[in-house]
């Protein structure tokens, strides 16, 4: 890197952002550190440059620095060391070690801002992952490569349901080596708590990667961790051919420390101060999930997002909704039902379900098996307000089934306890026995064949 | 490339470059840094120029020197486009991966036309013969179709000499009298509209085989459609199925700012499809040009732009084209970020005060049309809108209503209940029926109209007893009224549902929509009559032709059995004694 020249020409302090004067030319996004009078130093980069002026936000935040703090400017964009010694270590959301472990020993250092995947390389994600949640394996199949965030509210197990994924998660039939990242911003330290000892406690941890910013951490240093935590998924997937699972959490706090940046270099804000590029920002994360041609890894990420006011109008979920494919939405009222996992299984969606399943995939009748489960599900659900104004025995009787398959839906498919793995098969047959209830005409989504072939009561 | 200035980098902040020391003219393309990062001329301030970057500009310094190319956005037309797939500036994907592997990287420029392919030109005109701009010279057999090569549109002359034979697409062909060597290709800037001699009525309709849209909501060839819808409303799907089966000869799709999984899907089941007219890859006819929403902005911005001149190309032949840009709200916030970027004074939302006139400019590009050759092409657009939050209100659906002719309304709630395509029959519209209707009385049937007509009237009536339904229960109702309900569950479940993924149902031909809805037409007629005979409603819906109906669209002998469950109607119901 050779001696970087330092500055000691800082002009104004604003928030988390420094602006040096008088500078040779620094290149954008290029790496600062700050050495501070106390001796410590902070790292930072460069988010505009010009000839008079060099923004740089630090990522640490600035308390402590001074007008004659040095700046040095080190010439490169932010790199980080990635190894395979990194499975089974517990980082900062910087990168450091918080284990007491020793150093990371690169085997490469990797830009951290990552490149897109040419689309022409990509491979299309249409291997089934075997969740053993129905809810999501029927009705909205997660398959590999697929970024499928939990939509999610303050007070809900969303914890627990990203918990069960990463201890249920398979690719039936295939012994292949894989990892979970765990990227944390801004959790606190009783959830980091929670998921370190279920790692522990399952063995997980020997294949996992974590990264943790903790609420306490300086929120800048948030828009680091999850690239932190990519940029090791990428590595892991894409040289050591392995299967990864990012989780990453709370996308939600991430959003506010960009808000945070922007408001500071007074940007023109977009929607509720959020800035106009975090679409684009969002996106180039977001987008670092898939397969591409020819490698044997994959990326699979399964970001929680806490919904501020349970509100999917928002304009993180809003903006993520557009770039994921698909959401798994909790629901405030499954879970005041008492009902685990609470997953809303009408307002959620898998947008490469249909790629992952039917025959060769999960079972031939998936398809028809989740529409009419959906439509009669939904059918169900109107009744209940009906219901509320004309009472129960004002229905027909066709009708009266409907209302009871929607709570028998809710009950005995969607409920299931923190350690029920199911096979696609208990599943998509647990669906048929549901189905089974209503009248044969009424499922008008499944193809004559498949009736005969799988309905309890139809079967020839 | 002529008139080669320099100058350098005075700022950088993210893909927003300042530059001194060059005086372009506004869009021109200019080299960026050492790295030579390409980019296009957005604002001139004193003696800056402010430039929009197409890549991204880690590391890029003040300094740096940047090359004015003195010529805009342009693209390379010729043959060679059919079966490309491009990045938003007409980067060929492939050529990148080859170049620089699965990650696309920077500084890498790659020519939109393979320089090496020969092409097999059989002239149709002769030597001597006087040309004007837009003139067919000759053919090429390309992908599935015939390549006109065109004279370029400013070019005119007296044809000194044409050639026949085998040629790559830098070779020359043909010289004009006044000395301009005609080669198979052109170049064109992608921001200027190609010029053609009148805009034509669009009265022939784009055949979907999409039973809601061709039969409630069509399109005209030549006109435009929005379809908005919330995230997970089948948007995707949707165009998808346009793109395969509509009945233009030239597919373009434009995925601006699409997810990455998504654009393979397309990239990969393209490439598999048969097109049903030839036989042939469909790819064959197709151009996809992929800027995912992790790619830069910039070229976010004009791959829109990039689409619709290959489009006007195509359509300059006398082809019809149908365009598909999914999506232009991620088309509307890249223009947001890049004018947030130039901290211009924002509109609403935050969205550029510029963003209506952007979007009719764009929409305006396509019409059914006379070109300079004479020939008639069309280019339909259809737009997809993805409204923040499913609100309607917002500008960018706003300014898109006032524009197209057609919407179509993607529903969540129809999503949730499986009701696919999820297209709202209350909400959608078609500006574009009155217009054609001659077409339809004289291709598939005198009462297409009427039929439509009692479609929409039933469905209409549907909702406004739903009201009642929602308050006092179907029991409540008289059975005349029931049966309407009955008549309109048969005309969603059968005939707007259609499913995608089914092999017989998936398409849907004019003739077949027609016959379907006539008989689900007819069952009602003959349980109105039934009713007023007052045989039990239930009696009438659980007669077999009712659910025959339901069953036989996913039948491979659908159009047999269509006949048959006709006649079974009036056998049953005389049964009835009806």
């Amino acid at each position: 890197m050779g001696m970087a020249k330092e500055y000691h020409t800082i002009s104004q302090i604003a928030g988390p952002l420094v602006f040096v004067e008088r500078t040779e030319p620094v290149g954008y996004g290029e790496l600062v550190t700050i050495a501070l009078p106390d001796g410590s130093t902070k790292r930072g980069q460069v988010l505009d440059t010009s000839d008079e002026i060099v923004v740089v936000q630090v990522f640490e935040g600035t308390g402590g620095i001074d007008r004659g703090s040095g700046v040095k400017f080190l010439g490169e964009t932010i790199k980080m060391p990635v190894s395979r010694d990194m499975l089974g270590r517990i980082l900062s959301g910087s990168g450091e070690p918080l284990d007491k472990g020793p150093p990371i020993i690169p085997e490469k250092r990797l830009e951290i801002i990552g490149s897109a995947i040419n689309p022409w390389a990509r491979d299309n994600p249409r291997e089934f992952i075997q969740t053993g949640i129905s809810s999501i394996d029927g009705m909205n199949t997660l398959v590999r490569g697929q970024k499928l965030p939990i939509f999610s509210g303050s007070g809900l197990p969303h914890n627990d349901i990203a918990l069960q994924i990463a201890r249920q998660a398979k690719v039936i039939g295939k012994k292949e080596e894989f990892a979970v990242v765990f990227g944390a911003m801004g959790i606190t330290s009783e959830e980091a708590q929670y998921f370190m000892k279920d790692f522990e406690r399952t063995g997980a941890l020997k294949r996992a990667v974590v990264f943790l910013n903790l609420a306490d951490d300086p929120a800048i240093e948030r828009l680091l961790t999850p690239r932190l935590a990519l940029t090791t998924a990428e590595y892991l997937a894409f040289d050591l051919d392995m299967h990864v699972l990012v989780i990453w959490t709370d996308v939600t706090n991430y959003s506010e420390a960009l808000r945070q940046i922007g408001a500071a270099r007074e940007e023109v804000p977009a929607r509720r101060g959020y800035p106009g590029y975090m679409y684009t920002d969002l996106a180039s994360m977001y987008e670092r999930a898939g397969r591409i041609k020819g490698k044997k890894g994959s990326i699979t990420q399964f970001p929680i997002l806490s919904m501020p006011g349970d509100d999917i109008t928002h304009p993180i979920p809003d903006l993520t909704g557009y770039i994921t494919e698909g959401q798994i939405v909790a629901s405030r009222e499954l879970h005041r039902k008492g009902i685990f996992p609470p997953i809303a299984v009408e307002r959620s969606l898998s947008r490469l379900m249909g790629q992952g399943i039917g025959a060769g995939h999960t079972r031939e009748d998936h398809r028809a098996v989740s529409d009419q489960l959906y439509a009669s599900y939904a059918e169900g659900r109107d009744l209940r307000g009906l219901v509320a104004i004309v009472g129960k025995e004002a229905l027909s009787e066709r009708d009266r089934k409907f209302l009871d398959f929607a709570d028998a839906f809710e009950d005995r498919f969607v409920r299931q306890s923190k350690d029920e793995d199911r096979t696609i098969d208990q599943t998509l047959d647990l669906g048929w026995e549901l189905l089974s209830a209503l009248p044969v005409d009424s499922l008008t989504k499944i193809d004559r064949k498949i009736i005969e072939k799988y309905h309890p009561k139809q079967k020839k | 490339m002529a008139d080669q200035k320099k100058g350098k980098i005075s700022r950088v902040a993210g893909p927003v470059v300042t530059a001194e020391g060059i005086s372009p003219r506004m869009y021109d393309v200019v080299l960026v840094g050492e790295l030579k990062l390409m980019g296009e001329v957005i604002k001139l301030v004193g003696n800056k120029t402010v430039i929009q970057v197409y890549e991204d500009t880690s590391g890029i310094r003040p300094g740096e020197e940047v090359v004015d190319t003195g010529a805009p956005l342009q693209v390379e037309l010729g043959p060679g486009l059919l079966s490309s797939v491009y990045d938003g500036v007409q980067r060929p994907l492939p050529v990148l991966r080859d170049k620089q592997g699965d990650f696309v990287s920077r500084g890498v420029t790659a020519p939109g036309l393979d320089r090496k392919t020969k092409w097999k030109f059989t002239p149709t005109v002769k030597k001597g013969a006087a040309l004007e701009g837009g003139a067919v010279l000759g053919e090429i057999p390309e992908g599935n179709i015939v390549h006109k090569v065109l004279l370029p549109p400013k070019a005119k002359g007296k044809l000194k000499n044409i050639s026949e034979g085998e040629f790559t697409i830098e070779d020359t062909i043909g010289e004009l009298d006044n000395g301009t060597k005609i080669q198979l290709m052109q170049r064109w800037p992608v921001r200027q509209s190609r010029p053609y001699v009148d805009k034509l009525l669009p009265d022939i309709p784009l055949v979907t085989g999409q039973r809601v849209l061709d039969m409630l909501f069509p399109l005209a060839k030549g006109g435009t459609a929005a379809i908005p819808g919330g995230f997970g409303t089948g948007k995707t799907v949707t165009s998808q199925q346009l793109s395969k089966w509509s009945d233009a000869q030239i597919v373009i799709y434009v995925g601006c700012g699409e997810r990455g999984n998504e654009m393979t899907e397309v990239l990969t089941s393209f490439p598999e499809l048969e097109d049903p007219k030839t036989g042939k890859p469909l790819m064959g006819r197709t151009v996809l040009v992929a800027n995912t929403s992790n790619m830069p902005v910039a070229a976010r911005e004009a791959s829109v732009y990039t689409g619709i001149t290959i489009a006007e190309y195509y359509r300059d032949m006398g082809y019809d084209v149908s365009l598909m840009a999914d999506s232009t709200s991620r088309w509307a916030e890249a223009m947001r970020e890049i004018s947030s970027r130039l901290e211009e004074m924002p509109g609403e939302e935050g969205y550029p005060a510029y963003l209506a006139a952007r979007l009719s400019e764009f929409y305006e590009r396509c019409g059914r049309v006379k070109t300079l050759s004479g020939n008639i092409g069309s280019i339909s657009v259809i737009g997809a809108v993805s409204p923040s939050g499913g609100d309607f209100s917002e500008p960018v659906t706003q300014n898109t209503l006032r524009i197209v002719k057609v919407f179509w309304a993607l529903d969540s709630k129809l999503r949730e209940r499986r009701h696919f395509p999820a297209i709202n029959w209350l909400t959608s519209y078609s500006l574009y029926s009155p217009i054609l209707e001659d077409w339809y009385r004289k291709n598939i049937s005198e009462d297409w109209n009427a039929v439509r007509l009692w479609a929409m009237e039933t469905l209409q009536k549907e909702s406004e007893l739903q009201e009642i339904v929602q308050l006092v229960g179907s029991d409540a109702l008289p059975e005349e009224q029931r049966l309407t309900l009955e008549v309109a569950r048969m005309i969603r479940e059968f005939f707007l549902q259609q499913s995608a993924y089914h092999p017989v149902d998936t398409y849907s031909p004019l003739k077949r929509q027609y016959e379907y809805m006539s008989a689900i037409r007819k069952f009602s007629e003959h349980a109105k009559k039934a009713v007023s005979l007052e045989v039990p409603l239930e009696k009438i819906v659980s007669l077999p032709c009712r659910s025959d109906l339901g069953k036989l669209k996913f039948e491979e002998a659908i159009d047999q059995d269509l006949k048959k469950v006709s006649a079974e109607i009036e056998k049953q119901f005389a049964g009835l004694g009806v």
